[in-house]
């Protein structure tokens, strides 16, 4: 996963609440092999009609190149399903806005580059005023948590941690196989100390 | 010492390391997949690594498992996902329940079914409902693919510690109140992010009361309150559940085991982050009008108006109950129902077809539904003690375990405008298929909802009360 610290594109207003990760990506789709691709599937019965069209007053749908999404509470809610983020990623979706996410969608997201940047309800506010008019130029920034859109200089929350991964790229296996030596200690004594940790044998 | 919560005892006892920015490494003694963790496989097999605890590793069916016909599975995209779990079960050499297994079943019954779950422990799932587990006074999570990944590569996962929160909740239950009307409850109350980045500890009488089946629904919900974790310090009634399961502490492993599951508990001057206190008497059978958990009230209440609601959450109740097909202002009681589904993680238990089954017996269904329990075993147990009778006399289907119809991957779907009384999780927009109208509610009181074609209190049916 590459790391970014900056995104320039377009953000574009979808004004609803709870936007859980069953309306992202619906489960019909989820046995599609992620090399297929989950970018269509994005908000599918949100944004198209019972026949599969897309619903032309559907804000997303005359945005095609926005690559930052401003919503509302409660994004990501619900299902573990990292289908969800692979839907906004595939669609070319870098950050959400939202006053609050999913907790299991946020750490998600991290995990393959999406931005999960929380508002407050003022800047939140703001954000939606500027969209009013339709899709606006947006600036992101990682390394001062900040997202500028015309004159606007507004702040963002994310958790220090999150921030360095989405810069770095990180992913966690690599980081995590430097500390083998401390987790196989760890399983070791788990073993002597609370043995009935380990499944029984079965009679 | 310090006091400490039930969070802390469990964090610390599983936490191998802490980095400076304050991301926890932490021990992971179960790690329970199923189809849907197909991402998490593909991830380990790009980076051509092996699976670190083939021993601590379990496999279910149970997203896409069919509920009928399972010699003959007619949609290949369902095929494909459970022989890709096989696959990856088999060269992994993890231990599958296969569909024909006798102990076949949704993944967070057949934990607990089996001694898999046990207090104490620290179990991931990829699948957000794993907090069930949480019932037996473990730390239990659920974890995207990425993690699932991470989980099956190294046994561990990385996890900041979250906020502790108390729900205490005493008193006595009214009749015909349950675990799930005190979740519905909770949750209406605080919202779907009300817990976000909490562990939510429940306690009091009214929880103390409570069977594990009650328990594990209660912790089941937390996650539609937002919060990742759920948890109930075990007891007495937790370590009879859970003595002679297969996979259980046996011999001087099981004294020992008890010995450490006592002191599983939030000591008395332990600080919590934030608290909440409900009585038990207060409480009501509660079901969902909207399109969330939040938006649930008693059954005795009526439909609201937007109009009167907080204006932040005025458009999203204007726009759900576009969707429901609901007017503001009319009873909910008296809502008719076009079917009714009783299964899910959530309300598939056997206490859970006792309950529905008091309510039909003898007693014809007004509108079709299906009934899937939980696991194979709970079947089969359904079956000695004559419910699938009660429910097929009713004119109930009566199907083989899996998640079915509470979110559809299997094909068990409620068709586009049609009105669903569910013992399922969620009444998201398209849950149980596009268009879908779920109504959340307890086993009995959708039993209820089958007898009348209605929603309906339960309290008003003779037997429904038991």
């Amino acid at each position: 996963m590459a790391g970014w610290t900056t995104h320039q594109g377009q953000a574009v207003l979808l004004p609803l609440a709870n936007i859980d990760t069953d309306q992202l990506i619906p489960a019909r789709f989820m046995s599609t092999p992620r090399s297929a691709g989950y970018g269509d599937y994005l908000l599918y019965d949100l944004r198209r009609d019972a026949g599969g069209a897309l619903r032309p007053d559907f804000p997303l749908n005359g945005t095609p190149q926005a690559s930052v999404l401003v919503t509302r509470r409660g994004f990501g809610s619900g299902s573990s399903r990292e289908a969800a983020v692979y839907a906004l990623i595939d669609a070319g979706i870098r950050a959400v806005i939202a006053p609050s996410f999913g907790d299991i969608f946020a750490s998600n997201a991290v995990n393959n580059g999406l931005l999960p940047a929380r508002v407050d309800a003022q800047t939140h506010a703001t954000i939606e005023g500027a969209l009013q008019a339709g899709a606006a130029d947006i600036s992101v920034s990682l390394q001062d948590k900040s997202l500028r859109m015309g004159d606007l200089v507004l702040p963002f929350q994310l958790d220090d941690a999150w921030a360095l991964k989405l810069q770095n790229g990180w992913d966690d296996i690599d980081l995590t196989q430097h500390h083998k030596t401390d987790i196989d200690g760890f399983a070791r004594q788990r073993h002597q100390t609370a043995p009935w940790a380990w499944p029984a044998a079965m009679d | 010492m310090t006091a400490r919560t039930l969070l802390d005892k469990l964090w610390d006892a599983h936490e191998i390391l802490r980095r400076a920015d304050g991301m926890s490494l932490l021990w992971v003694d179960r790690h329970l997949v199923h189809e849907g963790s197909h991402h998490g496989f593909a991830k380990l097999a790009a980076r051509g690594l092996p699976l670190a605890a083939p021993e601590l590793t379990f496999a279910v069916v149970d997203h896409y498992a069919p509920t009928k016909n399972r010699d003959a599975i007619a949609d290949p995209a369902i095929a494909r996902m459970i022989d890709t779990l096989r696959q990856n079960a088999a060269q992994h050499g993890v231990r599958l329940y296969d569909l024909f297994d006798p102990h076949q079943g949704i993944v967070h019954v057949v934990g607990p079914e089996q001694g898999i779950t046990l207090p104490g422990l620290l179990i991931n799932c990829g699948d957000s409902h794993t907090s069930t587990h949480g019932a037996f006074g473990a730390l239990a999570f659920g974890i995207g693919a990425t993690e699932v990944a991470h989980v099956l590569a190294t046994q561990t996962i990385w996890q900041r510690k979250p906020k502790a929160m108390r729900i205490t909740v005493d008193g006595s239950l009214p009749l015909g109140v349950t675990a799930k009307d005190i979740a519905l409850a909770w949750i209406s109350k605080l919202g779907t992010d009300g817990a976000q980045g909490h562990a939510v500890e429940y306690t009091g009488s009214a929880i103390r009361a409570l069977s594990m089946e009650g328990r594990m629904t209660l912790c089941n919900l937390s996650i539609e309150g937002g919060a990742r974790f759920g948890m109930i310090a075990p007891d007495d009634v937790t370590a009879d559940y859970v003595q002679g399961r297969p996979l259980a502490p046996k011999g001087t492993d099981w004294d020992a085991a008890r010995a450490d599951w006592a002191t599983l508990h939030s000591d008395r001057d332990a600080r919590f982050d934030r608290e909440l206190t409900l009585d038990a008497a207060d409480i009501a059978p509660t079901v969902t009008w909207g399109t969330s958990p939040e938006q649930a009230l008693p059954i005795t209440a009526t439909i609201p108006n937007p109009d009167d609601l907080d204006p932040a959450k005025a458009k999203a109740a204007a726009e759900a109950l576009d969707y429901m097909g609901l007017r503001p202002g009319t009873p909910i009681e008296g809502t008719a129902v076009d079917q009714v589904f009783i299964g899910s993680c959530t309300n598939g238990r056997i206490e859970d077809l006792r309950a529905a089954a008091a309510v039909l017996r003898g007693r014809r269904a007004k509108v079709p539904g299906l009934i899937s329990p939980g696991s194979a075993q709970i079947k089969a147990q359904a079956e000695a003690e004559g419910l699938d009778r009660v429910f097929t006399d009713a004119g109930l289907d009566w199907a083989a375990a899996g998640c079915s119809m509470c979110v559809g991957m299997n094909g068990d779907l409620v068709a586009e405008g049609k009105r669903c009384a569910s013992s399922t999780n969620r009444n998201f927009r398209g849950r149980q298929g596009r268009g879908a109208r779920t109504h959340l509610m307890s086993p009995a009181m959708v039993a209820a909802a089958a007898v009348t074609g209605c929603l309906t209190d339960l309290r008003k049916l003779s037997g429904g009360m038991g």
